[in-house]
């Protein structure tokens, strides 16, 4: 787990360009030579049968390094989908969507026509996997028919949209709790991934006040500054822990048995996303707000993150009905879970 | 600055018998308020003084769980007593007769403690018979700890105590404390030496224990004026001298449990309950739900922290963010609470959720101060990052 842990922050960490944009195809080989591109798919999908507490490693150092690679579409959604369903997985980085971007597309004898919403990566990936009417779908990069419409999220990270015209597509059944599981699958990454952008925020805001002199000393002597950073410091770790037991719960429960834990991860990190991207600035004062600095490639993941695979408001709600639903007796049992 | 690992300890699961321990526990709690002992109440640990209930969990092992057998102990792990602690909490349990025996004086005795000490003492906290209290903060030192002037002088077979500790919890009912007192001047530039951790029996000759009322009038916090009290040898606690560095050893076991973020929680259980006989619409179901996700995550936390203790590592930064984050919102409970179910708190109430309101509003201020206020947690938080 250490040594995992070391290789990821190693790999991704001499990846660092915060000048650059789009898929890193370098980072993307060397992560499909160390084994981290499809960790936690079994052997039989070309996987390295990792733990979801691996992925905890790979995914929050991936967050923390900003690593321009789609870990999370490829490992843990689209790998994962195909390969329940029995489809066989192409080689390279690989996308995902769930229902909802799925939703304007049809498939009629084997071929599929309408728009995939929002694909991340989808310029970059060789295939892209969606539920779509009860099948899988798995559209491959380059056939005839496909016309991908270039689009970002904040932190200007691929999200393409795949207008299909008549595409032929490998389809199977899709298999039963395959959607709830691929939402929650997402959200579990996303959460890790926030995680790590958080600690890269953090991690800048607190090396810029030791260098930065005012009132001729560093800020960092500021109670003040000390303060905020500590505030942001617990936001950071409320993320980092939450994801990470997530992470825990579903390696012990099952995807489906960690839905709580996955919800309270997206929801939380989400939360303490904002509040770690608003100290870090104000930390930083207005050189953090330049396009010359850093600390934008941390900030803008955290503010595009936050609101990718559902936000607070979807995740808080899910929640308040599961509490309502235990009431006052069962509220308690409903934190604690299967401890 | 600190890894992550020191910041955010990793995940733990809680040991094989953990879901069995808590389902006893939950049965007798259940028992308890079955037959009326007692009424759910926020704050518990600090308020719900009940002698017969600490002497109940003493008969069924929970308490001194950690304890070895050969002191009257239970030889379990520290997450074990975990469980048992969050179940107590959770349910507005009284505890607070044994609460600070239990926490962080019995591994104290344990880890600094002499054989008489510990044989003295552990069967007694282990039973729920045996009650202590801590001795830290004094007129003038509260955040500024290392300034107190409570000072001993060597006398023949011991040492003479003179000085005033306040913020005493239970000192008028517990059996003894642990005094943090100056035995030496301060060495040049070390106001951190010269200090060492007295066990003090309260009903020595020349204390005098006198009750600070709470704002609400209720009495849980005393003045312990020592006047020339004697102190044998047999009850200095671990080495002269070295008082600050066990007094800080012992934080992060105060810091990080679990009542450093459910001293609100049987109001939340209760909003949950008002709500859930409602059709509460969707902007309360979200803040509702948000609560759950704090909640949640701030259980892992200290956990985590927990888990850390026990494996032997001294998480003091971890520490210091649960209890920053922990009784924020504790606080924080109380204002979503007031904004989902409007209700006028009312302190003559016999319960309810207008009681428990009264009193979670009017013990909200010690939530961010009692362990070390959240200010000073916040600088060993900068200090884990580097910054000073």
């Amino acid at each position: 787990m250490n040594e995992l842990l070391e290789m990821a922050e190693s790999v991704f960490g001499d990846a660092w360009d915060s000048a650059a944009a789009g898929l890193d195809a370098e980072l993307w080989r060397t992560c499909e030579e160390t084994g981290l591109a499809r960790l936690t798919l079994p052997e039989s999908a070309g996987g390295s049968e990792g733990s979801f507490a691996d992925a905890t490693a790979v995914l929050r150092s991936a967050g923390r390094f900003a690593a321009r690679v789609p870990l999370v579409e490829t490992d843990l959604m689209a790998g994962w989908l195909a390969h329940a369903a029995g489809l066989e997985l192409p080689g390279g980085p690989l996308s995902a969507v769930g229902p909802a971007a799925a939703a304007g597309v049809s498939v009629v004898d084997g071929r599929a026509s309408g728009t995939l919403r929002r694909v991340p990566w989808g310029r970059a990936v060789s295939a892209v996997v969606a539920p779509v009417d009860g099948q899988v779908v798995l559209v491959t990069s380059g056939a005839a028919g496909i016309r991908v419409v270039e689009g970002m999220n904040l932190a200007e990270e691929p999200r393409d949209d795949l207008e299909l015209q008549d595409v032929p597509v490998r389809t199977a059944p899709l298999p039963a709790g395959a959607l709830e599981q691929l939402r929650l699958r997402a959200a579990l990454g996303r959460s890790l991934l926030l995680a790590g952008a958080g600690r890269c925020a953090l991690e800048m805001a607190a090396r810029y006040a030791t260098e930065r002199v005012q009132f001729g000393r560093p800020i960092a002597k500021l109670q003040a500054v000390q303060q905020m950073l500590a505030l942001a410091a617990a936001e950071v770790a409320a993320a980092e822990a939450s994801a990470s037991a997530a992470a825990l719960e579903a390696d012990r429960d099952g995807i489906a048995g960690a839905s709580v834990a996955i919800a309270a991860a997206k929801a939380r990190a989400g939360e303490a996303a904002g509040e770690i991207a608003r100290i870090t600035h104000q930390v930083h004062g207005a050189l953090g707000f330049t396009r010359e600095h850093d600390l934008r490639v941390a900030t803008t993941r955290l503010w595009a993150w936050r609101d990718e695979d559902d936000a607070e408001a979807v995740w808080n709600e899910q929640l308040g009905d599961l509490a309502l639903a235990a009431g006052a007796a069962g509220i308690w049992p409903l934190l604690v879970g299967r401890d | 600055m600190v890894t992550h690992s020191e910041m955010t300890p990793p995940p733990v699961g809680l040991p094989p018998g953990a879901a069995a321990l808590r389902v006893e526990v939950r049965s007798f709690l259940a028992e308890e308020q079955a037959h009326g002992h007692w009424r759910p109440r926020v704050d518990s640990w600090l308020s719900g003084w009940d002698e017969r209930f600490s002497k109940e969990l003493g008969r069924r092992g929970w308490l001194g769980m950690t304890i070895p057998t050969e002191y009257g102990g239970h030889g379990r792990g520290a997450l074990d007593r975990y469980v048992v602690t969050e179940e107590l909490l959770a349910a507005g349990a009284p505890v607070a007769a044994h609460w600070i025996a239990d926490r962080q004086i019995a591994p104290s005795l344990l880890r600094f403690g002499t054989q008489e000490q510990r044989e003295r003492y552990l069967p007694g906290i282990a039973s729920g018979e045996i009650y202590f209290g801590i001795g830290m903060s004094e007129p003038d030192s509260g955040s500024d700890l290392a300034s107190v002037r409570s000072r001993a002088v060597r006398v023949d077979g011991g040492w003479e105590l003179t000085g005033t500790k306040v913020w005493t919890s239970g000192a008028h009912h517990a059996h003894a404390f642990f005094a943090l007192v100056r035995t030496a001047p301060a060495e040049d530039g070390n106001r951190h030496s010269g200090l060492s951790q007295l066990i003090v029996d309260l009903h020595s000759p020349g204390v005098t224990v006198r009750p600070i009322p709470l704002l609400t009038g209720a009495h849980h916090f005393n003045e312990v004026v020592f006047d020339r009290v004697f102190v044998p040898d047999s009850m200095v606690l671990g080495e002269l001298g070295q008082g600050w560095h066990q007094v800080t050893s012992e934080l992060a076991f105060e810091r990080s449990g679990p009542e450093r973020y459910l001293s609100t929680f049987p109001l939340f259980a209760a909003v949950v309950g008002a709500l859930a006989e409602g059709d509460p619409d969707r902007g309360r179901r979200r803040d509702l739900g948000r609560l759950v996700a704090h909640y949640r995550t701030l259980r892992r936390m200290s956990v985590a922290v927990a888990g850390a203790l026990d494996a032997g590592a001294a998480p003091e930064t971890a520490a210091a963010v649960v209890k920053d984050l922990g009784t924020r919102f504790e606080s924080e409970v109380i204002d979503v609470a007031r904004w989902l179910v409007p209700v006028v708190p009312d302190p003559a109430a016999e319960g309810g959720l207008s009681r428990m309101m009264a009193d979670a509003v009017r013990h909200s201020p010690g939530f961010t101060l009692r362990g070390g206020t959240n200010e000073i947690l916040r600088g060993i938080v900068a200090r884990g990052l580097g910054l000073r």
